[in-house]
């Protein structure tokens, strides 16, 4: 153990600081950031501090609040940044979508109905599942029991949004259901449920996978008999991306799937594999699945497919032009809060495509910080990784961070047009009540990873022989 | 396992560097490109967000601005005043349409988004004042206009251009038939469609956009370059101009309108009667480079900018012997825009030298700061002094005793020249009647102007520059003697 890591990555260092009182005060500006961020929204359009300042800024407040006291006396050792930049993106989302709610072009849209409450109750739901994960979970061992139940899971959650009468199809991608007038993304869920499958799998044929290979041209060639699961996940990817024609949720899971199967085999032909793959895989069905090949067309040539929307050709959307136009009008330092025009993407504004209205009016030093709070919340995840003692906690965490990393990559990199736009929603930021609850499991199953790979080890029992013997720690 | 984990956390680093890579590219790199890309709804957004700057004729606005109502993001729309006289100057700038001419070059300055006005929108924003369009202050006269106007609007198609020839500056630009552009300033672009589809073109700037075959007008060149280039030094001489004249490498001799005196005339006699023969001969005996190096130095084959483009008039670079004899009276492939034969007459009119053309004299910042301002600039020399006071004494001539009487003012000293230009399949179609003129007082040339009329409910034989658009010009002549007083 070196002394350099002590205070991050501690192994059994006896009385690591706990960093609560760090979170604490982090969170405490997770919290008044949005807070300021919601008066100016007030001020900009209706030139008035907003009414609700209070009541949001003590709900805000309070989740805050209970979750840190949980963390506090259920995980104490936790990561202490986790919290606060969970908490701090989910305060900037709400207001956000506050603002877009008093979008008038957008309260001309059929269908509309003010978001920021819903999203305010399912903010609250996520935070009380949160809860419920640390309070619950005391050892995130417990979940490896789990591992076959979990893939039956994940295969359900996946299949769901196929079954009639279940499954919606928003603009071509089959991602959702509907239940009782709540429109859910089972994928998720399934992302959480899947990574708990991989985890649990990997872990005991990690050794099979990595030992029992042939060298080829400088790269270990797995038997065809393990080359089985990968390729079964692949294979099932596939089916994904055919079936529910979204290209997000398919390279989501396939990405995590090679992720946890090269940290557990430590084999850079698996990465090799997969990138090959997941080319294979998207290149094919891109060619002859329309729905993904029109998303292809229109991220070679949004302007083409701005200009076939506005002659009212069907099937073809604005959306991504709109983007970029909204990107680009904010410029460096943005136009401030509430006083864009990013409303003009219309559909899925304030979910799919949140970061464009971020984009324009916070401009390229917002869009920076926001990804950069993305890119801490993965490191802290690896790090979680790293910090964990049990090869189970080790792939859960990566394969979650790594998930989380992914998916922050697909969306931001749809709404910016830096690959093919796809239906998922930015982490925390977006208007969806599926993504909020189970980004906030997510981070509560880190926190448990974290507080238990923190955690000093137990303090020895006195022993009269302790002054002769020496203890050597791991 | 920690090494495959950080190199996992290496590649998540990749993907959020990408991240941030491609944000810069959008936001920094192209975010110009994208803020100002026309079909960004947000640049029409801004265009309209305040009232827009004026354009400014004699001191006074001919446009201004009005609030577009509810359920309209665009918050004010334009409203001209006397659209359809002024529309060849302002262009327009409509919500539903977009912006064009005048409206849409000088748009940074009218809506105070130009970056000369850079310091004081910051200094407004600080102060929390609303940003405020800039003005743009025409050389144009209400008066000359007005007469250019309503002698086009009696006659059917046509346009009017008028210069001042010692600075440049246009004193009218008339066109007809035309457009109000008020009634489609708003969100509503149907009339804008209905005025597209009208066979007449009352959209087309006549004035700037369209060139017309010049016909006997261009004698004037053809004039100008016999005396420039030495061919006759003496306007009183009788040229050597046989009658008939039989076009070079042809057999086809060159008609005359009617049984004029034209055999071996002396080149005033020529431009007064208009002999196709004397000129055709000229063009002939100088050979198409010298026409063509005097037709450009009068503005020929190049488009101008004043600020509002015109179209480039046409002398042909390439031609036979016949058909530089044609040019040279204005057939063949000759064509002129009006603004190109105002710029023939206010170059005679100024002994001999060619202002630029311009009709912006200033613009002028919110609070009527001068931001820029226009100087007179010579644009060519096509004739020297004396040979461009002949080529006047033989104009004025036309005036009082030949073709051109109509256009005769009392007291002034006025000089012209008519043209009636063929056109159409073997000239079946009616031909267009132009005029060419240029009024002197003694302190110099205020005016020149070139008329021309596209009559097709006339007769035939009635239209010729004299009869139909000399009057026009006479009145814009006389309406900027007057508003000199």
């Amino acid at each position: 153990m070196s002394s350099s890591t002590t205070h991050t990555s501690t192994i059994g260092a006896i009385g690591a600081p706990s960093r609560r009182n760090t979170e604490l005060a982090l969170l405490a500006f997770a919290v008044v950031i949005p807070l300021f961020a919601y008066i100016n929204v007030g001020l900009a359009i209706d030139g008035e501090l907003p009414t609700g300042m209070l009541g949001y800024g003590a709900g805000l407040g309070l989740l805050a609040g209970v979750s840190h006291f949980v963390v506090r006396k259920f995980a104490p050792y936790a990561d202490p940044l986790l919290l606060p930049l969970a908490t701090l993106l989910n305060g900037l989302g709400l207001v956000v979508i506050w603002r877009l709610d008093q979008s008038e072009r957008l309260q001309q849209l059929p269908n509309f109905s003010a978001a920021a409450p819903n999203q305010l109750m399912y903010s609250a739901i996520g935070i009380a599942l949160f809860v419920g994960v640390l309070l619950l979970l005391k050892d995130h061992r417990v979940l490896q029991r789990y591992t076959y139940i979990s893939m039956v899971g994940a295969i359900i959650l996946l299949l769901l949004p196929l079954v009639p009468g279940l499954g919606m199809n928003v603009f071509g991608a089959k991602i959702w259901i509907r239940v009782g007038g709540f429109s859910i993304q089972p994928g998720e869920f399934a992302k959480i449920v899947i990574a708990i499958f991989f985890a649990g799998y990997l872990m005991v044929k990690r050794d099979a996978l990595a030992l029992a290979s042939r060298r080829f041209m400088g790269l270990y060639l797995p038997r065809g008999r393990d080359l089985g699961p990968i390729v079964v996940v692949w294979i099932i990817s596939i089916l994904i991306l055919v079936f529910e024609t979204d290209l997000g949720t398919s390279l989501l899971f396939f990405g995590m799937f090679v992720v946890m199967l090269y940290v557990a085999t430590e084999r850079t032909s698996w990465i090799v594999f997969g990138l090959l793959m997941s080319a294979v895989g998207a290149v094919g069905v891109a060619s002859f699945e329309p729905h993904v090949k029109q998303r292809v067309d229109a991220w070679l040539d949004p302007m083409r497919e701005y200009t076939l929307s506005q002659q009212g050709v069907v099937g073809h959307s604005e959306q991504a032009m709109q983007a970029l136009w909204a990107f680009g009008s904010g410029g460096t330092l943005g136009t401030g809060l509430g006083q864009g025009n990013s409303d003009l993407i219309k559909f899925a504004a304030n979910s799919d495509f949140i970061l464009a209205t971020f984009g324009e009016e916070l401009g390229l030093a917002g869009i920076m910080a926001i990804l950069l709070i993305y890119g801490l919340i993965v490191e802290r995840g690896v790090r979680t990784a790293l910090a964990a003692r049990d090869p189970f906690g080790k792939l859960l965490a990566i394969g979650l961070s790594g998930a989380f990393a992914i998916q922050v990559f697909v969306v931001a990199g749809g709404v910016m047009s830096l690959i093919p736009l796809t239906g998922m929603t930015m982490p925390f930021l977006a208007y969806g009540g599926s993504s909020v609850i189970a980004n906030w499991a997510l981070i509560g199953i880190l926190i448990r990873i974290s507080d238990t790979a923190r955690r000093p080890a137990p303090t020895p029992a006195p022993n009269p022989d302790a002054e002769m013997t020496q203890v050597v720690r791991p | 396992m920690n090494k495959p984990l950080r190199r996992i956390a290496v590649f998540c680093g990749f993907l959020i560097l990408a991240l941030i890579v491609r944000d810069n590219w959008l936001q920094y790199v192209q975010a110009d490109t994208l803020a100002k890309d026309e079909k960004n709804r947000r640049v029409t957004i801004e265009r309209y967000a305040t009232p827009r700057g004026d354009i400014v004729v004699d001191g006074k606005p001919i446009t201004g601005s009005k609030e577009s109502g509810d359920g309209n993001d665009l918050k004010y729309q334009r409203t001209y005043t006397n659209g359809s006289m002024w529309s060849p100057v302002t262009g327009f700038a409509s919500q539903s349409v977009g912006a064009t001419q005048l409206e849409s070059i000088e748009d940074g300055i009218l809506t105070g988004n130009d970056d000369r006005l850079f310091f004081r929108r910051s200094l407004d924003m600080l102060t929390g004042e609303k940003k405020e369009g800039g003005n743009v202050v025409t050389t144009l006269n209400t008066a000359a206009q007005k007469a250019a106007y309503d002698g086009l609007r009696g006659r059917g198609k046509g346009a009017v251009a008028a210069i001042d020839p010692s600075t440049g500056a246009i004193l009218a630009l008339a066109s007809a038939p035309s457009y109000d552009p008020s009634t489609f300033a708003g969100a509503d672009g149907k009339a804008f469609q209905k005025l597209d589809k009208n066979k007449d073109k009352p959209m087309l700037n006549r004035a700037l956009r369209e060139t017309y075959p010049p016909g006997s007008t261009f004698k004037a060149v053809t004039a100008a370059a016999a005396l420039e280039h030495g061919l006759y030094d003496d306007i009183d001489a009788p040229t050597k101009s046989p009658l008939p004249w039989t076009m070079p490498d042809t057999q086809t001799p060159l008609p005359n309108e009617g049984n004029i005196p034209c055999k071996n005339a002396s080149l005033r006699e020529a431009l007064r009667v208009s002999c196709n023969t004397v000129f055709g001969k000229i063009g002939s005996d100088l050979g198409k480079d010298k026409m063509l190096e005097t037709a450009e130095k009068f503005g020929f084959n190049e488009e101008q900018f004043v600020p509002v483009r015109s179209n480039a008039s046409v002398f042909p670079e390439k031609m036979d012997r016949p058909q530089t004899a044609l040019s040279s009276i204005g057939q063949f492939e000759t064509a002129a825009t009006p603004l190109q034969m105002a710029m023939v007459a206010s170059a005679i009119a100024n002994d001999g030298k060619l202002m630029e053309p311009y009709m912006v004299s200033e613009l002028q910042a919110p609070n009527l700061d001068v931001i820029e301002k226009h100087a007179p600039k010579e644009m060519s020399q096509p004739l020297s002094e004396e040979n461009a006071q002949k080529l006047q004494d033989m104009m004025e001539t036309v005036i009082n005793d030949g073709t051109g009487t109509n256009a005769k003012i009392p007291g002034v000293t006025v000089g012209g020249k008519t043209g009636t230009a063929q056109h159409g399949v073997d000239n079946s179609e009616n031909p267009y009647a132009w005029f060419i003129s240029y009024a002197k007082t003694d302190s110099g040339s205020p005016v020149a102007v070139a008329v021309v009329v596209e009559d097709s409910k006339a007769g035939r034989d009635d239209i010729s520059g004299g009869g139909l658009a000399a009057p026009i010009a006479k009145d814009v002549m006389q309406a900027v003697l007057d508003s000199k007083k």
